[in-house]
């Protein structure tokens, strides 16, 4: 009998019964406007302001300094265009950020280079590392935001935000980073780590699908991006949805009081799934090995195509992703494992296998049971396999 | 997107799947950059293609597009094969998504190399009776 496993946990995850629990009241009991007067309103506005602090508190913020939005998109649109825009009537026009950033930082950037800006875009080196000293170099006197994402959704690697936050800080540069994948399981500290925005979503960290938040420093100028009402403090319009946002407080409490005991144990899994696929004949492990998520597996398999690895897979059960260009639906695969410098002849053979809370030691070894046949098989069937066995393609400088 | 069942029963059962050692013809069309490969062998006696065979890099649809084009030739005369479409063997897998039309073209274009490298090895011009071999404008990608 075939297991269960889900190992996309990057995408998404499953709301835990804590969140639903702690949401249930405000759909029919407690369902007033936080903005009107009369207890039901008020009743509602306790929790909403509670929530903000929940937030605040997991990121060393102040309850101020958190705005809720509908999700990590919204989020970094909001950081990056809001920033940038007012930036511009100080001069400021240059935007730093790297080349493997999440599309809703990346298309944000392009946007803004339409509109006149114009954007740096750091390499990532193989290792899937942003270089401080090279984002130093990269700042000039028109430079007037940086936004570096936390740690990478595809292949996990956490970027020195500490120091990156440190130079910005010094060279009078506003500084943004999407958190989304890093949010419980890195331990952030807004203040000490000199960050000015930060975006975060909830439903990767056991939260609904459609809510986050931004966190802005006191003292950023940041036009609106919603405007409407004189809801989040008239920078953010929209009744706000009680429900989601207490769903979301929740979940940050429950992830972000467990960071250490998260790490240790997902890490241990990590490290014993990458172990074990290294076994596999011509593959590669996509992103620093030590600067990494505790819950990201990423790898490339020579000769074989990554959508039809996922099929396989999900026909024994096992859900997870891919960065081949059969999966995003254009011709090209994932610009992450381009900007790391793989050809994409071997980035369509990427699988990416992300873990949570609820996943086991036992979904790692029945991963590690399952993987290697289906590889061979896929291997057996392919021209391309075929071309690297008989050394007519030769693929061997991006192995490790 | 979602793939119909005959698509995903194709992919996870391939008909006539592997290498062939005495093939009287082989064709091979895609591009690993692409990220589609087929290969398609074929044996012909008295004018008929008695087995065939595929090897694909690729998607689900291209494995599947590939099994379901080698069943349909299997057994018709060389003269039947070139007439099978990329439409028909979509057709017969009840449809694919459509992002994955390109590899039912591959499929058609895998047979049609496979029968020209045939009649090249025995001496005769294929150009006039399976014309010109083009590059599948759906399947290029950003080379």
């Amino acid at each position: 009998m075939n297991r269960t496993v889900y190992a996309d946990n990057a995408a998404t995850t499953a709301v835990s019964p804590e969140v639903l629990e702690a949401m249930l009241p405000f759909y029919k009991e407690v369902y007033g406007n936080p903005s009107s007067l009369y207890a039901l309103g008020q009743e509602a506005k306790k929790p909403l302001e509670e929530a903000r602090a929940t937030v605040a508190n997991c990121l060393g913020a102040q309850p101020r300094e958190i705005y809720f939005t509908s999700c990590g998109t919204e989020s970094d649109n909001w950081a990056i265009k809001g920033a940038a825009r007012a930036l511009k009537k100080k001069g400021k026009t240059h935007i730093i950020t790297s080349a493997f950033e999440h599309h809703a930082v990346l298309h944000t950037c392009q946007a803004l280079e339409k509109e006149g800006f114009t954007v740096t875009y750091l390499d990532v080196h193989e290792d899937g590392l942003v270089r401080p000293e090279e984002l130093e170099a990269a700042i000039t006197e028109e430079t007037g935001l940086v936004t570096i994402m936390y740690a990478n959704n595809e292949i996990g690697t956490i970027q020195p935000i500490p120091e990156i936050g440190a130079i910005c800080r010094k060279h009078g540069v506003l500084f943004h980073t999407d958190a989304v994948q890093a949010v419980g399981n890195v331990e952030i500290d807004v203040a000490a780590q000199n960050i000015d925005m930060l975006s975060l979503s909830g439903h990767k960290l056991h939260a609904p699908k459609g809510v986050g938040a931004l966190y802005i420093r006191t003292g950023v100028v940041i036009q609106n991006f919603m405007d409407g009402g004189a809801q989040e403090r008239g920078k953010r319009g929209g009744t706000e949805n009680v429900a989601y946002i207490v769903g979301l407080a929740k979940a940050m409490e429950l992830a972000c009081s467990t960071i250490p005991e998260r790490r240790e144990r997902l890490s241990a899994m990590r490290d014993k799934l990458i172990d074990g696929i290294l076994k596999i004949d011509r593959c590669r492990l996509n992103g620093d090995r030590v600067h990494r998520l505790p819950g990201n597996v990423s790898f490339c398999f020579q000769g074989v195509e990554g959508e039809s690895l996922l099929l396989m897979l999900d026909l024994k059960g096992i859900s997870a992703s891919s960065g081949s260009a059969c999966t995003s639906g254009s011709l090209d695969p994932s610009h992450v494992l381009l900007a790391i410098g793989l050809p994409h002849e071997v980035a369509h053979g990427s699988l990416r296998l992300s873990f949570g809370d609820y996943n086991t030691m036992e979904d790692i070894d029945y991963i590690l049971e399952t993987l290697p046949p289906i590889i061979e098989r896929l291997r057996s069937m392919s021209p391309l396999w075929d071309a690297i066995q008989t050394g007519r393609v030769n693929y061997d400088a991006y192995m490790n | 997107m979602a793939y119909s069942a005959k698509v995903m029963d194709h992919f996870a059962n391939p008909r006539n799947v592997g290498e062939m050692k005495d093939f009287s013809g082989m064709g091979e069309v895609g591009n690993p950059k692409c990220g589609d490969i087929m290969r398609m062998y074929i044996k012909v006696e008295g004018g008929v293609i008695t087995d065939v065979s595929f090897m694909t890099f690729g998607c689900g649809a291209a494995i599947a597009t590939s099994s379901m084009a080698t069943e349909m030739i299997k057994g018709k005369t060389i003269e039947e094969a070139l007439t099978l479409t990329n439409k028909a063997v979509m057709e017969a897998l009840d449809g694919l998504p459509p992002v994955k039309v390109h590899c039912s073209v591959l499929a058609e274009q895998a047979i049609k190399a496979a029968v020209a490298d045939y009649y090249k090895r025995q001496g005769i011009d294929p150009t006039p009776i399976v014309g010109e071999l083009t590059e599948c404008e759906e399947c290029a990608c950003d080379l």
